[in-house]
């Protein structure tokens, strides 16, 4: 398995003020990473580093085998980039815009099959400054894409769009990784996070307290709740064992001759496990 | 060099595409012509020893370097600063320097355009004789164009906004357009006129225009004020490597 990015002990200060705050991880080859955290956690911070746009203050990082921050125009040729605020030229339209970066590259994507990719068919050939936010949004994206890159850095990508457009943004990104694409992914949505990547991590005020698949930061580190009511009483158990404790109870209270009232098995969902790890912090910075 | 044909085109096809801008920058300087020639070309300055056409003619192109290199680029440089596209450049391959270079190359091609549309026009409706040395007023040009467009580049750092982008550079290069004598001429000035005037770099460079263009002098016998614009197009260089940034102001 190669590693297509590496972060050890990176940190970044802005002044005084230090918004990451030494974190480490790694992505393979071909994989979706998710990178969540609440307002300021140091999410943009993070992938502009990456993407060799702000320097660091300190750490070791390597991105397609390259530090990011000294890297030439070849490796530029082979990441695409949605920055977290959309960034386009309002009076050309999305097909020129494409025709215009892709110009920047050795071996673009042909125009319409972006175009195509992105849904923006309909709009091919208006003016970019009369499209929707999504639209528009959808555009940041045909443009990360239009290079052909081996790795994109999405900083919030699919903010403002609809849930249809949300789905077929999914599935572009399942698409992409398909075809080998690194993808290193921002965003505020737990279900996009827990749809789309192999591995997430979860920032908070510039260091990392949570990392793993979303099914081990859902299944592993907390506990299921059982929950039932027995003579009248609301119980509320949790456990590491769901299988042997639930036998253990349903057992005991049909040899009693008994019913669990409203019992109900639950695993928390990457949401709650989110909440929990982040919520003291939200809106507090 | 491919890389910079691409961007070259692309930049033709932004200017354009922008009509408002292209009105203010390229053709304000043209209608301008059309306007004072008819009310004045046909009078003689007698301070300056020459018809009011071949007067406004140069004056013009002084005007010209003004709304198209300086204020012009500046302004888009600014506008694309706050969208967010100079940071999105700057993820692409192309290199700052194509990038620039393509720009500042654009803006001169656009430039050169409405100075021959101008010498064209004096030519055709005021009967201005097209110049005599055309090598100097080549020269002229390309050097009006680099000073004015590395001041363009220094000022667009001074700027926070994009909406008030067009409102503060238009307030700094209209007063000085007008004062450097590219519509009148600065030598019935009031005295603190005249000091104003002779501290700005269109001033000097509206003279050179107006030496090459109507006198046929050479374009270094006026070396003088060349030096003058050189200044301030090299502090304008200056304010731009120090200010000059590519990702927004109000991010
Ligand atoms: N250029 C800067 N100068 C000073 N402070 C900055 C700068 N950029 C970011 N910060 C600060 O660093 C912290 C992290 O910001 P960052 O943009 O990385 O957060 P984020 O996780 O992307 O947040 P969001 O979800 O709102 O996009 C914030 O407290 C922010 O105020
Ligand atoms: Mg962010």
């Amino acid at each position: 398995m190669t590693i297509a990015v590496s972060v050890r002990d990176l940190r970044k200060s802005y002044g005084e003020f230090e918004a990451v705050k030494g974190i480490d991880f790694e992505i393979a080859a071909g994989q979706v990473f998710g990178l969540l955290g609440p307002n300021g956690a140091g999410k943009t911070t993070t992938v502009e580093i990456l993407e060799g746009y702000r320097n660091r203050s300190s750490g070791d990082i390597s991105v397609l085998g390259e530090d990011p921050q000294h890297a030439g125009q070849a490796w530029r040729s082979r990441i695409g980039v949605v920055l977290q605020s959309s960034s386009l030229y309002p009076n050309l339209t999305p097909r020129e815009s494409l025709r215009v970066f892709a110009g920047y590259y050795a071996t673009p994507r042909p125009v319409d099959e972006v175009i195509e990719i992105v849904g923006l068919g309909e709009k091919a050939d208006a003016r970019v400054r009369t499209l929707s936010g999504g639209q528009k949004r959808r555009l940041d994206l045909g443009l990360a894409l239009i290079g052909n890159p081996d790795m994109i850095f999405l900083d919030e990508p699919t903010t403002g769009f609809d849930p249809g457009a949300r789905r077929a943004a999914w599935e572009t990104i399942r698409n992409l990784r398909s075809l080998g694409t690194t993808i290193l992914l921002t965003t505020h949505y737990l279900d996009e996070a827990e749809q789309l990547a192999d591995q997430v991590a979860v920032l908070r005020g510039g260091v990392i307290v949570r990392a793993g698949s979303p099914a081990e930061l859902t299944g592993g580190a907390s506990e299921t709740e059982i929950r039932y009511r027995q003579a009248g009483e609301e119980i509320l158990e949790r456990t590491t064992d769901p299988t042997r404790r639930l036998h253990e109870l349903t057992s005991a209270a049909l040899e009693r001759g008994e019913v669990l009232d409203g019992i109900e098995v639950r695993r928390p969902t990457l949401e709650e496990v989110y909440l929990e790890l982040t919520g003291s912090e939200t809106g507090a910075e | 060099m491919k890389l910079f044909v691409h961007q070259l085109r692309t930049e033709q096809l932004l200017f354009w595409r922008n009509r408002e801008a292209a009105f203010f920058t390229f053709f304000l300087p043209v209608i301008f012509f059309l306007i004072f020639g008819a009310i004045y070309g046909d009078t003689d300055i007698s301070s300056e020893h020459i018809k009011g056409s071949y007067f406004l003619e140069a004056g013009m192109i002084g005007y010209g370097v003004a709304s198209t290199c300086f204020a012009g680029l500046g302004i888009t440089l600014v506008v694309r600063r706050e969208l967010g596209i100079l940071k999105r450049v700057r993820t692409t391959p192309l290199t700052p320097l194509t990038y620039l270079s393509a720009v500042l190359g654009s803006i001169f091609i656009v430039f050169l355009f409405e100075a021959a549309l101008i010498i064209l026009i004096g030519r055709v409706l005021f009967g201005v004789p097209f110049p005599t040395q055309a090598f100097s007023v080549l020269v002229v040009l390309l050097i009006g164009a680099v000073c004015f467009a590395a001041m363009g580049l220094g000022i667009s750092g001074f700027v926070r906004s994009a909406e008030g982008s067009s409102a503060a550079i238009n307030a700094v290069y209209l007063p000085m357009a007008i004062i450097s004598g590219t519509f009148f001429t600065p030598k019935g000035y009031p005295t603190f006129l005249k000091v104003i005037a002779d501290a700005l770099p269109l001033t000097h460079y509206t003279k050179v225009t107006r030496d090459v263009m109507v006198h046929g002098v050479h374009v270094w016998s006026d070396w003088k004020q060349l030096l003058v614009v050189l200044a301030w197009g090299i502090a304008g260089m200056l304010a731009a490597l120090k200010l000059f940034r590519w990702q927004p102001r109000e991010a």
